[in-house]
């Protein structure tokens, strides 16, 4: 019976070349999962440094414009350098690895379009973002040992359409913040001018409709009751403003807004 | 430039793209893949008839006839690597990824029949006619390759309770065994790999059951322990 056993063994495999090449699976999955947190973990930053700027630019009153902008613009450039960071280990596979980044380019789009914003009261357009995020490469810039061109060479970072019109979208909330605080402080024209600036925004929305990306059509309902709070505002201003004295509109837009943020979940 | 102009800018964009995407390009790459499927299931049937008692005698002819099959799959293969940019190849990947996946199965089953061999990725990528390396052109990722294996080791699972019945004793026990010794040493996250991953050790242990009856001289009892 022993016997039998023996000649009965499984026949010994030619080559076992899998096996041997599971060490170079390993670093193949490893390289790709620790670009994939590495990138995640920079879009976190640029979310958190994008809102902050984003807090910044609300504390702007008429008084000292200029000198909040130029501190919001520095901290955007911190931002961009992260962006930098990103494309450092991304370029080229923007499809394999869009997910990781997506959120805070949104973010940044939303901080950077809001900071326009104030200064010129226009919409920042697509390539006016895109401009800003060319860089110049530097030695440490190629990856793995490839030989850099003679000619200096940039780096672009291309922020895809919908995630322009993803912060786009979330940049009207802001804007909605910043009408109501505007009111507070007394100012009576910043309001008129945000609401006509976000009907534009809605009305391009609408414009698109659901040719647009699943996402959006889902940002459309946000848009359409921070519009009509906006217009709410404008309205009571109208035809309140002459009765109201000016330090108590901020009591009676404060107690509207909280009503109508308690049903809604703004990041 | 205006609210106006540049929300119709974005507009016309993502037309453009919605006319790549659901239009031309993705009604191609659709088109193809379909035919692959198709292909991939004569392939499977033609060689799942090896569990079939009479099937062990007639692997070598089961085998060239696949290998005839696997000649219209480079074809097909072909024809879908001329749909679009190769730069965009993981903008689409998840259209053909689950065909690939089966493919690199089909490809490393009937090796095995043939030789009882493991075959590497680059052996797979040649056998279905795409490239390794994602800067030469359309490639298997790794990813996919390690699926296929994977749905392979399943595969031999049953093999090994077909074959003892058969009266072919424990091939496929030591290939289970290495894939779960090779595969123990990924880092794998928490996605579908992983999760076929965690399969695997349980076609490992049907087969090591398996194996414990044959060689016992159990074989007359292996319709117990080997059925499902």
């Amino acid at each position: 019976l022993l016997l039998h056993l023996f000649i009965n063994l499984p026949r010994p495999l030619h080559s076992s070349s899998h096996i041997s090449s599971m060490p170079v699976f390993q670093q193949e999955l490893d390289t790709k999962h620790d670009k994939h947190e590495r990138l995640v973990k920079l879009s976190r930053d640029i979310t958190i440094e994008s809102k902050r700027t984003i807090f910044l630019l609300h504390r702007v009153t008429s008084v000292q414009v200029e000198g909040v902008l130029t501190e919001a613009d520095l901290k955007l450039d911190g931002v961009r350098l992260n962006i930098r960071m990103m494309l450092r280990s991304s370029e080229e596979r923007t499809h394999q690895f869009h997910r990781a980044f997506t959120p805070g380019i949104q973010e940044y789009v939303e901080a950077v379009s809001f900071h326009h914003f104030i200064r010129h009261r226009t919409l920042i357009s697509l390539e006016e973002i895109n401009t800003k995020l060319v860089f110049v490469k530097e030695p440490e810039d190629t990856p793995e040992g490839q030989q850099p061109m003679g000619t200096p060479q940039v780096l672009t970072f291309q922020v895809t359409p919908t995630d322009y019109l993803l912060g786009v979208a979330d940049l009207t909330g802001e804007l909605m913040r910043m009408c109501i605080s505007s009111v507070g402080n007394g100012d009576m024209d910043t309001p008129f001018q945000v609401s006509m600036f976000l009907r534009q925004i809605h009305d391009g929305f609408s414009y698109i409709g659901n040719t647009g990306p699943y996402e959006v059509s889902k940002k459309l309902h946000t848009l359409r009751q921070s519009l009509s709070k906006v217009e709410d505002a404008c309205y009571t201003l109208k035809v309140r403003g002459s009765e109201i004295p000016k330090h108590m509109l901020a009591d009676v837009f404060s107690s509207r807004t909280a009503m109508m943020d308690q049903d809604e979940g703004m990041a | 430039m205006s609210v106006t102009e540049m929300f119709s800018y974005i507009q016309a964009f993502l037309s453009a793209d919605q006319e790549i995407r659901a239009d031309v390009l993705l009604q191609d790459i659709r088109k193809v893949v379909q035919v692959l499927e198709q292909t991939a299931r004569e392939i499977l049937t033609l060689l799942q008839s090896v569990h079939q008692p009479s099937g062990f005698k007639e692997i070598p002819s089961k085998c060239t006839k696949a290998k005839e099959l696997f000649c219209t799959v480079r074809t097909q293969l072909g024809e879908l690597k001329n749909k679009f940019p190769v730069e965009q190849y993981y903008r689409f990947h998840e259209h053909w990824r689950f065909v690939l996946q089966r493919l690199a199965f089909l490809a490393a089953f009937e090796v095995y029949l043939e030789s009882a061999c493991l075959m590497t990725r680059d052996e797979v990528a040649q056998i279905l006619g795409i490239e390794v390396v994602r800067k030469k052109g359309f490639h298997l990722d790794v990813e996919d390759y390690l699926a296929g294996v994977l749905i392979m080791a399943s595969e031999l699972s049953r093999l090994a309770v077909n074959s003892v019945t058969a009266g072919d004793f424990g091939r496929p026990l030591r290939i289970s065994n290495e894939l779960d010794s090779g595969f123990r040493l990924l880092n794998l996250k928490n996605d579908p790999l992983r999760k076929r991953y965690d399969g695997l050790k349980y076609d490992v242990e049907k087969i090591e059951v398996v194996y414990d009856l044959s060689i016992r001289g159990l074989t007359k009892e292996q319709e117990a322990g080997g059925n499902k």
